[in-house]
This record gives C-alpha cells, structure tokens and sequence, in this order.
C-alpha cells in the first residue's frame, strides 16, 4: 500500500439497487477523494443516495460500479476503524448509557474489561453527559440521547466517523449546539468526518468542504471549499461571504430540483 | 408577623377550598379514580342480581345454580381432592406451556433471520394452528398412550403459536441501524440475536406469553375432556354427567381464577425483571 493522506476515495462509484418494480440507480459516477482530518458535508435532496454514500464508505454494502476505498485499501467489508453515527440514536433502551458506550465491546468481543469502563466514562464526560452514566436513555432527551450516539459512535477511537443526517431529529436550538459541540469534539481530537445533511446552513458552519448531490441517480455536481475560516461561531453564518456562499449552494439544490 | 399570618390563613384557605371541590366531584368522577372497587361493585352486584334470581324465579340447579349453592359445591369435594385436580391441570398446563416457549423460540429464529426458512415452514405452522385441536385429541391420545405426555403435546398445539407469531414479529422489529451497527462491527451472528434482537423482541414476546398462559389451561382442559382420571376438566365432565351442576360450576371458578393467576404472574414477570419492556405509562 503506498503511502497516502487520503482517507477515503471513491472511483467513478455507481449504485444500482433491485426493487421489486425494476432497478433505481442510486449513485452515478461518483469520484472523490476526502482527505485525512477533513470535515467533508454531503448535502443533497432526499432520496438522492447521500446514505448510499456512507453505507458504501461503511462496507455494508458492496458498489456496483467502481471501487471505494479508505487509506488506499478497497472496502470489502467493514472496517475497524470507521464508527457510524445514524439519524435516530438508536440506542438499546434496556442498557444504561455507560452500558450502551461499551456495547460496540460487548458486542465485538463478548466482554468488556474494566479499562473499557473507565474509559466510556472518559468518553461520556466529553460528550457533556458526567453523571447520567446510570440512567436509561428513556430518561435523557432527543438531544442527549444522540451525545451518547456520537460517544458509541468514538468508542473504538476510529479514524473516520461517519454521520447520517445525526441532528435531523433534533429541534432547531439542540441542532445548533450539538453542531458545535461537534466541532469542539473535532478540533479536540482531529478525525476524518463525512456529514450527510440536507440543512445548508448546518453544512455550512461545520464542513471544510462541502459536496452537493444531484437528484436521483446521485451524481456530485459541485464541490466547494466553505470560505470562513475556523473557528466559526454563529455570527460567521451573517457574514457577507458566507451569505453569498449559503446562496450559491441554494440555488445548486433549487437547479437541481427544477430540472 | 402579620403578613405571615394572612400567607398562613390563605394557604389554610386554597386547602380547604380543593377539599370541597373534592366533595364536590360527582359520584362518577370519583368512582373512575378508584381502579379497584368499580369493578368490584359491578361484580357483586351481578352475584346479587344472579342469586336472587335464580331464587326468585326457582331456577334449577341443572339450568343456573345460585351463587350460594356453588359455593357449596366447593364443600362436596375434600381440599386434598381439589389440590389434587388443580395440580394435575397446572402441571399440563405450565409443562405445555414451558414446551411451547421452548419450541417457538428457535422456530421464530429461524423464520425471522432466514426468508428461505419462513417460506417453508410459515404455512406449514398455518395449517397446524387450522387443525382444530379438539378433533385431533382422541388421536394424540391413542398415539401416545395415557400419562401427561399427550396433554402436554394437545396443550402445546394450542398454545405455540401467538408465541411463534410474536416472537417472529418482534424479532423482526429491531431497528435496521442496530443491526447495521453489528454488521459494521462484524459481531459474531449469534449475538445480534441474543444481545440485540431478542432483547428488542421482549415486549412482543410478552404480549405472545399473556395469551399464550391462558390458552395452555384451555389445552390442559380440552386434553382432560378426552381422557383423564385426574383434573380439573376431568372433574367437570364428571360433575356434569352425574348431574351435579353447583359442583361442576365450582371447578369453573376454579379454572378461571387459575388462568388469572397465571396471567398475573405473567404480567408480573415482565414487570419485575424487564420494566423496561412496558408501554410507556405502565412502569
């Protein structure tokens, strides 16, 4: 394998879906590659394969165009070292938090050792939950129930977290605080993060980099560097450039969905 | 001080104002937020309403016994014949049950992880629960002698199959990202079904347990009704064929407050060790 910053990279990547009224495309000729460390947001009308392109970067499903691979190697199957975080929490209702934390260890390996424990509490405290260790997930709200998703999510320390829409379900005020809460997670601890999203402003603030999908079948019809620098904060979104910017990206999605 | 006092005096007030607005409820109104005794009443007044009828009207024993003449049917039988009827029925009963729980849990397995499996065997467990098991019992008993062991296989025909069905379902309503989340960690497939799925069925289960307990008495019973010298269901083919009704209906309310109990303990064994399992508004 030869030496690569690349994280993840896609080539001329096409998906093709069986139903039960024929075929879908889902993807078409996705090439890209992410960089190692970068925040990438994949933004894109429903249904137009933005999951697809996790699920692929995940190894849960197999192209049927292309190749997909992540640091230089082809994705056959899933990795170790990629954590997934979805749109619903998803946590298992019966296991306190700390219990749900270090269900990827129980559920791997079949045990989990004390290290493993003190270091889901490691984690739970960074995700801002101290002391809700022994509580259900019926017990915490939407908001706090998707921390523990992401502290699930960093675990197994992975390389590359990759996130399906994770604040869509959340109401408008929570979304913007676990947006930077988010960021203050990633700037802590650098990792390469791919975030479907189909909210601008919410791609906006977080991504370095930002990836628009076409209408089905997904095809990438721009890919644009945000412009403010970090570190951002609200008031970055009313800035001049980001408004000409969040303007730009509208009318790529408004093209898209005339045409 | 003063401004105490009055504080004091309004509070002592606003109490005593919400007393007689609770005096003042209608009768109905409070009656609904005694969970117990509205039951209760209706209940005795339908055993008051039953035993002066039947009085009344000089209703024969044979056609409707009088409440007061089936508790006396309670006393043509000693207690350790009655312990001995009660235990030959719960013994089928709670055997075929344990059966049934046993069997449904690999088949619903199978059917839930396996579309193959499901196609062959889902029609084939159809036409099992088709089979009228009360036709089939003479038979079972003639292919498997006396003993509990044809009880059992009747109590289990009757009651497998809300447990597969439940099972099944609740098998297959873990959500999709969970197991995406074992897939993508590569976990042995054991475990997605004994840490993730099976867990995630739990509420169905129960509700496939509830009625599943109540059906394993009628089994027990039908079984009883076939042949048996012991049992309750026994006891009433007995009763009746000799005529006395007071005593029949008394195995009756045996039967009933048998499967009540049973579905109790069901209920009780849910919430005791998965509260977590409950709709919302029952923990």
């Amino acid at each position: 394998m030869a030496l690569t910053n690349n994280a993840i990279s896609f080539s001329s990547v096409g998906q093709t879906f069986l139903t039960g009224s024929g075929s879908v495309t889902a993807l078409d000729g996705v090439t890209v590659t992410i960089a190692q460390h970068e925040f990438v947001a994949v933004l894109g009308p429903s249904g137009c394969g933005k999951s697809t392109l996790l699920r692929l970067t995940a190894g849960l499903m197999k192209p049927s165009k292309g190749t997909v691979s992540v640091f230089g190697k082809e994705v056959t199957m899933p990795r170790d070292d990629v954590g997934i975080v979805f749109q619903k929490p998803t946590l298992l209702p019966w296991a306190n938090i700390e219990d749900n934390v270090v269900f990827p260890v129980r559920h791997k390996y079949g045990r989990v050792t004390a290290d493993d424990r003190a270091q889901a509490r490691t984690i739970i405290e960074t995700v801002g939950l101290k002391g809700f260790e022994k509580r259900l997930p019926s017990e915490l709200s939407g908001g706090m129930q998707q921390r523990v998703g992401i502290a699930r999510a960093l675990f197994l320390n992975p390389d590359i977290l990759l996130m399906d829409e994770p604040f869509s379900a959340l109401d408008a005020l929570t979304r913007d605080a676990m947006g930077f809460e988010l960021l203050r997670l990633w700037q802590a601890s650098p990792k390469t993060v791919l975030f479907i999203t189909h909210s601008i402003p919410e791609a906006a603030l977080l991504a370095d980099r930002i990836l628009v999908l076409s209408e089905r079948p997904g095809r990438i019809i721009a890919d644009l560097q945000v412009p403010t620098a970090r570190p951002r904060d609200e008031s970055a979104l009313r800035t001049p450039e980001m408004q000409d910017f969040s303007a730009e990206l509208r009318s790529l999605l408004i093209r898209k969905e005339a045409a | 001080m003063t401004v105490s006092e009055t504080q004091g005096t309004a509070a002592v007030k606003t109490a005593s104002t919400q007393d007689r607005q609770e005096r003042r409820l209608p009768i109905s109104e409070k009656l609904l937020r005694m969970p117990i005794v509205l039951p209760l009443i209706t209940f005795v007044l339908i055993l008051i309403v039953w035993e002066a009828g039947t009085r009344l009207f000089a209703v024969p024993s044979f056609v409707l016994p009088a409440p007061s003449r089936i508790l006396g049917g309670f006393e043509s039988v000693t207690a350790g014949r009655w312990f001995e009827h009660i235990w030959a029925t719960l013994r089928v009963a709670l055997v075929g049950y344990a059966v049934s729980f046993v069997i449904s849990l690999p088949i619903a397995v199978g059917l839930a992880k396996s579309r193959l499996l499901s196609g062959a065997f889902y029609p084939l467990l159809v036409v099992i629960q088709s089979v009228p098991v009360v036709a089939v019992a003479p038979i079972i008993i003639v292919v498997l002698g006396t003993g509990d062991a044809p009880r059992v296989v009747i109590t289990f025909m009757i009651s497998f199959f809300p447990l597969v069905v439940s099972m099944t379902t609740g098998l297959a309503a873990t959500p999709p990202e969970l197991i995406e989340l074992s897939r993508s960690l590569r976990a042995p497939s054991f475990r997605e079904i004994t840490q993730i799925r099976l867990p995630y069925a739990t509420p169905y289960i129960f509700s496939g347990m509830k009625i599943s307990i109540t059906l394993s008495v009628i089994g027990a019973v039908v079984s009883e009704f076939v042949a048996a010298e012991k049992g309750i269901g026994y006891f009433i083919q007995f009763s009746t064929s000799m005529f006395k009704l007071p005593q029949a209906w008394a195995g009756l309310v045996i039967l009933v407050i048998m499967s009540l109990v049973l579905f109790q303990l069901v209920s009780l064994l849910q919430r005791v060790f998965f509260p977590w399992s409950l709709p919302k508004g029952q923990k």
